[in-house]
């Protein structure tokens, strides 16, 4: 058996930390052989070789994979497939738009956001935005995964496996890229950032949000948010955490003004420590949380921020 | 332009789902099902290019079980124009997978011939987001994921969309699969004489043997479990604690 995994590779640079989060997952299915793919991605693959458990290294460069465009990067991994009886992925948005669509040209169910691995054609994974893990078994002749990367240790550093370079495939002509807008901002990634402060609806607004961004960089956080928060119009999308956000899993995970509904604690409760500052003491997240603050959190996240 | 829009009729947004004691899945039997939420968007927006004059027809369609009606019939008071159920299952709790949901919207599209698939990104109850990028697949048509605007300019679509990091905007050529993410607008609530006049409007039915596809599923389900209980710890009663318990714990 063997796997063909995609890592992350973003403008060039390989995402480490969800890509050896995967490599962990998938390394007790077979030998891992990682795929970098995209416009260029050459740097990305020497970094993937370094992966402990990658056999190893795929490289494509070329612009019709640039800016992940799902339908190039499908053609070029349903190319390859044929040597490989699992193809996986970690559960980013570039991987949730590519693996299904590789499925279906493989004509397989896709398995996503794998949170266990039970055997070789058995896994689980959250459905209902979390209220419930299923376990299932595939009949497919090949497995087309994608990883929840919160639930896997990344795997470490200090390997050599070898490099390959192949071609690119042809561009799709069916989609092109026009522009991104990728927020600029210093602080961490939100999936791989040792702490996240995030903000619910008791926030209040989006001026009010600046607060958290305050608590967060005194703490060299990353910011997240609940879906009421995003639906409210105080965060962007791409600070959501929850079942339909991202998912994370920091030391620390300050939830504040968060009532704490299932499908946000889908996105954060498997945290090593959670704090929850919210004024009323029924809220849910309390439920969940290591240290429980009721207070309101206009006095109390300035007075954190003032004592940290 | 004709645009097509798939919903589903899930457990309510509302509803905490239950597992069934025995592992067997999550309890629907007397449970309040709606329309998913994803798709209400997908449906807003195709009503919405039918009220800019960009699209002539906006046409639902559902697969699952006899009573994804009601849900066709949502759709319909909204504003979709006719609707087509396709019978997949008889029992609530058989879920049809994506690929079969596919392959089934694939041979509604050869017929209808719709310029714009509309899909939610991810139904709530089996969270699999793979519907709308499978689909695109077996069309060979592009697909715009995780939209959250959508602009139609002649034979293209601009998308811009939701990605880890911010904002990706693409061109799609037409036809192309859109699906839609939390942002990309805010549905309406049907209005009283809207769900009158829906009940006038078409709903054919159709089965999923209609149209050749095998809705056997690929993944069985072993078992459905609650999830691991997080316990929860202890109230403190003010910043400082809370300060010298992180700083006992070295996280801060």
């Amino acid at each position: 058996m063997a796997v063909l995994l995609l890592a992350e590779v973003n403008s060039g640079e390989l995402a480490l930390d969800a890509t050896a989060k995967a490599v962990s997952a998938a390394k007790d299915l077979g030998d891992v052989t990682v795929l970098c793919a995209g416009a260029s991605a050459a740097a990305a693959g020497d970094e993937a070789a370094k992966i402990d458990g990658v056999a190893k290294v795929l490289v494509a460069e070329g612009d019709s994979l640039g800016h992940r465009l799902a339908e190039a990067t499908a053609d070029l991994i349903v190319s390859l497939a044929g040597d490989y009886s699992h193809i996986a992925a970690p559960a980013t948005t570039d991987a949730k738009n590519i693996m299904p669509r590789v499925a279906a040209l493989l004509d397989v169910m896709v398995i996503s956001d794998v949170s266990g691995v039970v055997d070789a054609d058995t896994f689980e994974r959250p459905v209902y935005a979390g209220n419930a893990i299923q376990t299932v078994k595939s009949k497919d002749e090949k497995k087309v995964l994608t990883i929840r990367t919160s639930t896997f240790d990344a795997a470490g550093t200090g390997g050599s496996a070898s490099v390959e370079t192949i071609d690119a495939p042809a561009a799709s002509g069916l989609s092109e890229w026009v522009e991104d807008k990728v927020a600029e901002s210093d602080r961490p990634e939100l999936t791989s950032a040792g702490i996240v402060v995030s903000g619910g609806r008791g926030v209040g607004s989006e001026d009010d949000f600046a607060l958290i961004e305050k608590l967060a960089d005194k703490l060299g956080a990353a910011v997240g948010a609940s879906r009421a928060a995003v639906d409210s119009g105080y965060a962007p999308n791409d600070w959501q955490v929850g079942q339909t956000g991202k998912v994370v899993a920091p030391e620390l995970y300050v939830a504040v003004g968060i009532s704490g509904a299932i499908q946000h604690l889908a996105g954060m409760k498997d945290s090593k420590i959670i704090v929850a500052i919210n004024k009323d003491e029924e809220a849910p997240i309390f439920q969940v949380a290591d240290y429980g603050l009721v207070a309101d959190l206009f006095t109390a996240v300035p007075e954190l921020i003032e004592k940290l | 332009m004709k645009v097509l829009v798939p919903v589903k009729r899930v457990i309510d947004y509302n509803v905490k789902a239950k597992v069934k004691s025995d592992g067997s899945g999550v309890d629907l039997a007397n449970v309040k099902m709606s329309m998913n939420p994803f798709d209400e968007i997908a449906v807003e927006e195709a009503i919405r290019l039918k009220e800019a004059g960009v699209a002539e027809e906006v046409v639902a369609v559902s697969i699952g079980v006899k009573q994804a009606q009601e849900t066709l019939r949502t759709a319909l008071a909204m504003g979709a124009d006719r609707a087509i159920l396709v019978v997949a299952a008889d029992d609530v709790h058989d879920d049809i997978e994506p690929l079969a949901v596919a392959k089934i919207l694939k041979a509604v599209i050869d017929e209808e011939q719709p310029k714009l698939v509309l899909a939610g990104k991810q139904a709530i109850d089996n969270d699999m987001n793979a519907t709308g990028q499978m689909l695109a697949a077996l069309l060979g048509w592009g697909q715009a994921t995780f939209a959250s605007e959508l602009k139609i300019d002649g034979d293209a679509a601009t998308v811009t969309r939701e990605v880890d990091g911010g904002l990706q905007t693409i061109k799609v050529g037409l036809p192309a699969i859109v699906t839609a993410d939390l942002r990309l607008n805010e549905p309406r609530y049907a209005s009283l004489p809207n769900i009158m006049k829906a009940k006038k409007k078409p709903l054919d039915e159709k089965t999923a043997e209609d149209y050749g596809v095998d809705v056997a599923p690929r993944l069985e389900v072993v078992k459905t479990t609650e999830p691991p209980v997080r316990q929860a710890g202890i109230k403190v009663e003010s910043v400082d604690e809370l300060v010298s318990k992180l700083k006992e714990k070295g996280v801060v």
